[in-house]
């Protein structure tokens, strides 16, 4: 019961997001600042858990099964193949809903708990949409692009370990990474990363919008934000996979 | 003009307004005073839509409020000006962009006329040359002087304030005390002010309404405040020796 309570507030929530924005204007400039605030100071993060990913994921994959019968650039090519498929969309949005996420409701929170959702509301603003809906379009804008970036900088690491190790040789780790590449893997990627972006920031606004009492609970509300941004995430991307790749 | 029909609110057992009747007129500073906790906050709430009676409704005029939605409301409360009692300035904003705010969202003006705007608003509350500065670096009372300037950006054709001069000095507070009732009749805004503060009740107090045990306890001019024999307004009214003395 309590769950489809929450459900239904949180669809009545994502509506209000949606509806009639007033001044384009001003929720474009938002967005900018809402790419920078959350997306551009999240590139130092991301740059170091993808380097170090794709370092030892290919450790691992040689260790694990190198094998006289299976070509070295295979290690290469199941290398790049985790960091599309799974680590640098699912694993790496994890991460984000951790940072991002406790960010958005934490200050949606404290806005809601000092009366400043209140103070807008009074004014005749649909705070909703003017606190989220910039958030979201600027997330899910640039969390593909992070995502993009993270495989990117995986490979890189894979590729210096793989040299530094010797591994194999740099021909056979390029010719690794490009064995039988699909674009769609892609497009399958930046979609999920994109609804990932989406779970992230309304779940997240949605607790903060919903605090209610002091500081306390405002920390208490980002704690379920993150809690629950990650479940979704993990089943929306089950959900995405059997749809794309089932 | 603001008409109350028996307001009535609740929160689980705890009964703050038992039915409250009242009249608000324009060009009228109408003041709410009664003990802390009584439930000024409450009703100030209820008028503006923050919180929704359990019973009763609320007229601005020939608008029902409390008939209409969610949204209707939200539009409605374009003609308001709403001071919190903590203030509720939006922290990661500039002096400036709090009062602009409103602006940017309902005018189509240039770029100087707003900031002009701004500015006039700041020198009403005596902050001239604030634009800048952020919320956190300013002291409560200048807070509140804000977020009157706030709630006067958009000339409102009714002003709420929660405990506008709690926090201020002596002088301060009845700048802001003149202030508001300036502009009340300047502008023939029907005004309602919460307070504890008796000074202002004998300053700017027009009508004023005795919120007790959820209930009306008492409402009258500052002239009849003095004379009346109510024994709880009395109690409350005369608590310091200043205002026995006064009497
Ligand atoms: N959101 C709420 N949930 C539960 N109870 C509340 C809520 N808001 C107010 N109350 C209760 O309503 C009563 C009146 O509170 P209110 O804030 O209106 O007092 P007040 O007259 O404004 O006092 P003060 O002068 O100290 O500001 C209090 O007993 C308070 O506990
Ligand atoms: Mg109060």
């Amino acid at each position: 019961m309590g769950i489809l309570n929450s459900l239904g507030k949180y669809i009545v929530f994502v509506t209000k997001i949606f509806s009639k924005p007033e001044k384009h204007k001003i929720y474009f400039r938002q967005v900018f600042k809402e790419i920078d605030k959350l997306g551009v100071s999240s590139i130092g993060i991301v740059a170091i858990i993808s380097f170090f990913i794709g370092m030892v994921v290919i450790i691992h994959m040689t260790f694990n099964m190198g094998n006289p019968l299976i070509p070295t650039y295979y290690m290469a090519y199941i290398t790049r193949d985790v960091l599309v498929l799974e680590f640098s969309s699912t694993v790496l949005c994890l991460i984000l809903a951790g940072k991002i996420g406790s960010n958005i409701s934490s200050e949606i929170g404290t806005m809601r708990v000092t009366e400043q959702i209140d103070a807008l509301e009074t004014m005749g603003i649909n705070s909703a949409a003017y606190l989220v809906l910039p958030k979201m379009i600027g997330m899910v804008i640039v969390t593909p692009i992070l995502v993009l970036l993270s495989i990117f900088i995986g490979l890189i690491g894979g590729w210096i370990v793989s040299l530094s190790g010797h591994l194999m040789t740099g021909a056979d780790y390029i010719q690794g990474i490009r064995h039988g590449f699909d674009s769609y893997l892609v497009l399958y990627t930046v979609i999920k990363s994109a609804m990932f972006a989406f779970l992230i920031t309304s779940i997240s606004a949605f607790y903060g919008y919903y605090s209610k009492g002091g500081a306390l609970d405002v920390g208490r509300s980002s704690t379920l934000a993150v809690s629950y941004s990650m479940i979704m995430i993990l089943v929306s991307n089950y959900l995405i996979t059997q749809i794309m790749l089932g | 003009m603001i008409r109350l029909e028996n307001i009535s609110k609740s929160f689980e057992k705890n009964e703050v307004l038992k039915g409250i009747s009242v009249e608000f007129d324009e060009a009228c500073t109408n003041l709410v005073i009664g003990q802390s906790g009584s439930g000024k906050t409450v009703l100030l709430k209820c008028l503006i839509g923050m919180l929704e009676p359990d019973s009763g409704d609320i007229w601005y005029g020939e608008d029902r409020f409390t008939a209409l939605d969610p949204d209707q409301q939200r539009t409605f409360r374009q003609q308001m000006g709403v001071v919190f009692q903590g203030g509720a300035l939006f922290d990661s904003m500039t002096v400036e962009e709090n009062i602009r705010l409103p602006m940017d969202f309902f005018t189509d003006w240039p770029r100087e006329q707003k900031l002009d705007r701004v500015n006039f608003c700041l020198g009403r509350v005596q902050l001239p040359g604030s634009n800048k500065l952020l919320p956190a670096e300013l002291s409560g009372g200048m807070k509140k002087r804000v977020a009157i300037a706030r709630a006067i950006a958009l000339n409102p054709k009714y002003l709420f304030c929660d405990e506008p001069n709690s926090g201020l000095d002596p002088q301060t507070a009845i700048v802001i005390d003149n202030l508001i009732h300036e502009i009340t009749l300047e502008f023939n805004i029907t005004t309602v002010i919460n307070t504890h503060d008796m000074n202002s009740v004998m300053e700017i107090g027009d009508k004023i309404l005795f919120l007790s045990d959820g209930l009306t306890c008492w409402e009258g001019t500052r002239e009849e405040i003095l004379r009346s024999d109510n024994k709880v307004l009395n109690d409350f009214v005369f608590a310091s020796e200043l205002m026995k003395k006064f009497k």
